[in-house]
């Protein structure tokens, strides 16, 4: 044990607070606090000043520590960003995949090092363009993907075999990934080469996102399928980035995001390891993808938290000794939930703020949003802006010259304290009910963000929580900006190539290969090598899609507000 | 019998979408306002909110878009409404939707457009100054 | 009116819903619609659903209506949600777990709140269900949160009362036997999956094997059916109970529809006059004012309330 306050310093500091009470009394007296009640953007009440006394147990070893070594509340790798900066990622796709491959082209001239997919709704939920669920989706929210030849098109030119690709996918994220995968072995790269992640991660879309295909229990299998086949096939894909993003997004407290999100990685370990896998073959490729919200410091807690807890649950629930096993490697997203409409150029700030709390808490990865976002897809120019503001912190600021700079302060390690404690008491609440399957059920998570939510939306409206520009300096004048249009003929053109490309093909190896994917699925085999063929065959995503629908079933919204 | 017409709305998430946290906190604002309010859930057609709408005889559908599918999904489910007979139904839309779409969608027969960062009570009331009972049969 | 009525039998969709409205607003119209819808009722059979919150009720009800659409029979939901007691206003959700059935002819659903409607649920539902029952559809399907005599009383107007259960839920069991068992004709337990079913189960037997005595005389002893909603298991076996039900009620009480019945008339004859009473009498005294100055006169001692009492009330009955 190496316990950082020696007993005695706490009656010199007693005495000190008194003194200082009675003057904050004066002070307070002449003229009142500024406000009833000081609290994050969670809600969670923080004190006035935080001294060794609120973390009077802290010990230096076995709670913060040095980065690389357990717990790993400092960073999982030993050099953090004094060997390599993190991965400045940013998410784009717009209209067909021959637009998105020129934003892919822009951005990688302008210095950045990894890509990062957007889909269109269609594609998120294994809908071609052409079925009559996707009218007037296609294309919208980002790039559509009916065939092989979309992929193809999507990543022309690209070197696909040295720079990393993030697929933010879930429902059909293993037909995504055969495909890129297929589109890397028609170009002569081998599967163990490429490197990436696929998002993959269902359990928060039942609980948040809601892109939704087949029923949690079914969904979990397959997403075992996939890492069991990442393990096996493709050693340096991350198989899924266990996500609280869309969480916070849906309206969940800092606390909330942290939990479910960790619960959610419990889940899908233990279906693994009752798969047979050895926890350390596969458990060092689960990445995680957080938000970055605009309460500074309990972001920065929340970070360091996540990465104690994941390294405790990995070490003592899963006896995980890989120390790769322990380690939670993150991407983190700024909130979008926290841009407004109102008075846009404010956003750059807000994310700024933002992408700042995520370094600081020593994330691997970042995508900083763009000032448009809140109003439609974002031009070139305002992501531009975003990922510069991500340089600037790298290159300008000097945050990134030491590791971990808030390790120490009384308030970041007492806020970290508090967010682990709170959250093991959620995660506990959801091992009681039977995990996080059983919690979808009973709705738990999902009522639990609805009433965050809706509390954190009358709070502001109630003015007891300041939203620049939209409850308070509101101004009058509307600042215009320039807003990205989504060609309307696209979907028009796009239904044509799908058309064109699912005449082409030959019909019966399609056939053949669908019917092995339906045998994999009802029969229990692993999904992924016939996944892989039917795509190699062109088989649309939905085609796919419609097999796991068939043999699993159709999940529908609940419905809980 | 008191014979006080009370107003029924229906929130609805057409299209494809999945960010149902605004529709959901509308949802409620509307109860706790005393409105009766049928919610539909996710992933509904603009045809299957209108059969909804007529079935539940609403005076007001209030959809929701955050994910840019809005110039389709909001005229065309003022559209059907038409074909139905069923137009005096108000209709308005909230979500993400572009300040330069707005005008179409008004023209298109969308009564009103919430964009983001509306207050709660701006939209609740808004419910109390433009919506009426539906005429009689 | 009259237009309304037509339509409503002919099976006009706009017509149902209006006139569902006009009851649950309580237009006074509605009195002389119900009166000419009459006649073209008592041929659907209506079937209550009730159970706490969260056992799966409309899931329940969604699947039944696809097994009995899939029989080719027609189906009128009434989905009955609680009215916020804070606000007066409602969140009538059931509907998202039946909403895939909307683009269908042969299914209407209608949400409903509890609100404090003139006459209480009661009324207001059984006017609902003739209404459907007019349109002609073969099957109602009524759903409440059971917890009050309210909704109780709403199931009692059902041909078939299945009560829905899930497992660990020990108060439950206590208060169907305080308060539900009797109305009770066919119990489900949902989410037969989980731990604890099998104790469920017997609990439930036990307490409905209670009543031996009444089985013995021919009494319909209700069955259990364990059900996975969610996954369409155990939905078909609820069904084929209904079934039975359907044929011992006709057995034991004959052609004449249950509806019908004398028992029930009294019942549903005795709730309209009550409530017609009340409105009458109790609508005029406020109108007028008599009734706050009655209790201005108590409250300065001047009066006692029996006395008041009397005073407001023979005069208007014209009983003296």
């Amino acid at each position: 044990m190496s316990g950082l306050f020696d007993k005695k310093i706490f009656d010199d500091l007693r005495a000190s607070r008194e003194k200082w009470e009675q003057e904050l009394k004066k002070a307070f007296d002449a003229r009142p606090e500024r406000l009833e009640r000081f609290a994050t953007v969670s809600d969670q009440e923080i004190e006035r000043i935080y001294t060794p006394e609120q973390v009077r147990e802290l010990d230096f070893q076995r709670d913060i520590g040095f980065p690389g070594q357990f717990p790993f509340t400092r960073g999982c790798q030993p050099s953090m960003y004094r060997g390599r900066l993190w991965t400045m990622r940013m998410f784009a796709g717009l209209g067909t995949a021959k637009d998105t491959n020129e934003r892919f082209h822009h951005l990688v001239k302008a210095g950045q090092t990894g890509l990062s997919t957007a889909f269109d709704m269609p594609t998120l939920m294994g809908y071609d363009s052409d079925s009559p669920k996707a009218r007037g989706e296609c294309g919208k929210c980002g790039v559509a993907i009916d065939t092989l030849v979309d992929m193809e098109d999507l990543f022309e030119g690209l070197p696909i075999d040295r720079i990393t690709t993030s697929m933010t996918i879930n429902p059909p994220a293993s037909v995504i990934w055969a495909m890129y995968i297929a589109v890397a072995e028609n170009r002569g790269i081998d599967r163990r080469i490429i490197g990436g992640t696929i998002q993959n991660d269902m359990l928060k879309e039942f609980i948040a996102q809601k892109t939704f295909m087949c029923p949690p229990e079914p969904s979990v299998r397959v997403i075992t399928d996939t890492v069991e086949f990442g393990t096996r096939e493709v050693p340096r894909w991350n198989t899924i980035s266990i996500s609280g993003y869309h969480i916070r997004e849906a309206g969940s407290t800092a606390v909330q995001e942290l939990a479910f999100t960790l619960a959610d990685g419990i889940a899908y370990t233990q279906a693994a390891v009752d798969r047979g896998l050895d926890v350390d073959d596969f458990a060092p490729r689960f990445s995680f993808f957080f938000n970055s919200h605009l309460d500074f410091f309990e972001e920065i807690a929340k970070f360091r938290a996540a990465r104690r807890m994941w390294a405790k649950i990995m070490k003592e629930r899963f006896s995980a000794k890989n120390p790769r096993s322990w380690w939670l490697r993150f991407h983190t997203q700024t909130a979008g939930c926290s841009l407004t409409a109102q008075q846009p150029y404010n956003n750059v700030v807000r994310t700024a703020l933002e992408a700042l709390a995520a370094v600081l808490g020593g994330t691997q990865s970042l995508h900083t949003n763009s000032l448009d976002e809140v109003l439609a897809i974002p031009t070139e120019e305002a992501a531009t802006i975003a990922l510069r503001t991500q340089q600037i912190i790298a290159e300008e600021s000097g945050v990134g010259n030491t590791i971990d700079p808030l390790g120490g302060s009384f308030f970041v390690e007492a806020l970290t304290n508090r967010m682990e404690e709170e959250a093991f008491e959620i995660i506990h609440k959801i091992d009681d009910m039977g995990g996080m399957l059983a919690a979808i059920e009973r709705h738990y998570p999902q009522q639990e963000i609805a009433d965050a939510a809706y509390h954190y939306q009358r709070q502001i409206d109630e003015g007891k929580r300041t939203v620049v520009g939209v409850n308070k300096y509101v101004t009058e004048e509307e600042i215009p900006v320039e807003v990205l249009e989504i060609d309307e003929e696209l979907e028009k053109i796009q239904i044509e190539k799908t058309n064109r490309i699912k005449n082409e093909r030959d019909q019966v190896r399609v056939r053949e290969c669908l019917e092995q994917v339906g045998g994999a699925c009802s029969g229990g085999g692993n999904v992924m090598e016939p996944v892989i063929a039917a795509v190699k065959a062109h088989a649309t995503l939905q085609e796919v899609c419609d097999v796991y629908r068939r043999v699993f079933g159709e999940y529908r919204d609940p419905g809980i507000y | 019998m008191t014979g006080k017409r009370r107003i029924r709305i229906m929130v609805a998430k057409p299209g494809l979408d999945g960010h149902d946290r605004g529709a959901r906190i509308i949802a409620r604002a509307y109860r706790d306002a005393g409105y009766e309010v049928v919610y539909t859930g996710l992933h509904q057609t603009p045809e299957e909110i209108v059969e909804a709408a007529i079935q539940e005889d609403v005076d007001m559908i209030g959809l929701s878009s955050l994910a840019g599918a809005h110039n389709y999904l909001f005229p065309r489910t003022v559209e059907l409404l038409k074909e139905k007979g069923a137009d005096d139904i108000v209709v308005c839309g909230g979500g993400i939707i572009p300040d330069e779409d707005i005008p179409t969608l008004k023209a298109a027969g969308i009564r009103e457009i919430f964009t983001p960062g509306t207050p709660l009570d701006v939209i609740v009331k808004w419910v109390a100054d433009n919506v009426e009972p539906r005429g009689e049969y | 009116m009259n237009d309304l009525v037509e339509n409503v039998v002919k099976g006009d969709i706009r017509a149902v819903a209006r006139l569902i409205r006009d009851i649950d607003d309580g237009i006074p119209g509605v009195r002389e619609a119900l009166k000419a819808l009459y006649p073209h009722t008592g041929k659907a059979y209506v079937l209550g659903i009730t159970g706490s919150p969260g056992v799966g009720k409309s899931t329940l009800v969604d699947q039944m209506v696809s097994h009995l659409r899939r029989k080719e029979k027609t189906v009128g939901v009434l989905a009955v949600d609680p009215t916020s007691p804070f606000s007066g206003g409602a969140i009538l959700g059931d509907r998202v777990r039946m909403q895939r059935h909307s683009l269908d002819e042969g299914v209407f659903i209608r949400s409903m709140a509890t609100r404090g409607h003139f006459g209480g649920l009661t009324q207001s539902t059984r006017s609902a269900i003739d209404v459907l029952d007019a349109m002609g559809k073969d099957y109602i399907i009524v759903e409440t949160v059971g917890v009050g005599q309210d909704e109780v009383d709403v199931v009692k107007s059902a041909h078939t009362t299945v009560i829905v259960v899930i497992p660990g839920m020990g108060d439950d069991i206590q208060a169907i036997k305080a308060g539900i068992l009797e109305v009770g004709d066919i119990f489900v337990i949902n989410k037969a999956d989980r731990e604890g079913s099998d104790k469920t189960l017997s609990d439930l037997r036990l307490m409905i094997d209670m009543d031996q005595k009444k089985y013995e005389d021919g009494g319909w002893k209700p069955p259990i059916v364990k059900a996975q909603a969610v996954f369409d298991k155990g939905v078909e076996e609820v069904l084929e109970e209904v079934e039975k039900h359907r044929a011992y009620l006709l057995e034991t009480q004959g052609e004449i529809d249950f509806r019908r019945s004398p028992k029930r008339v009294r019942e549903e004859l005795m709730d309209l006059v009550k409530n017609r009473v009340i409105e009458e009498v109790l609508g005029k005294l406020t109108e007028t004012g008599d009734f706050d100055a009655a209790v201005e006169a108590i409250a300065r001692g001047e009066k006692d309330p029996y006395s008041a009492c009397d005073e407001l009330v023979l005069p208007r009955l014209e009983i003296h």
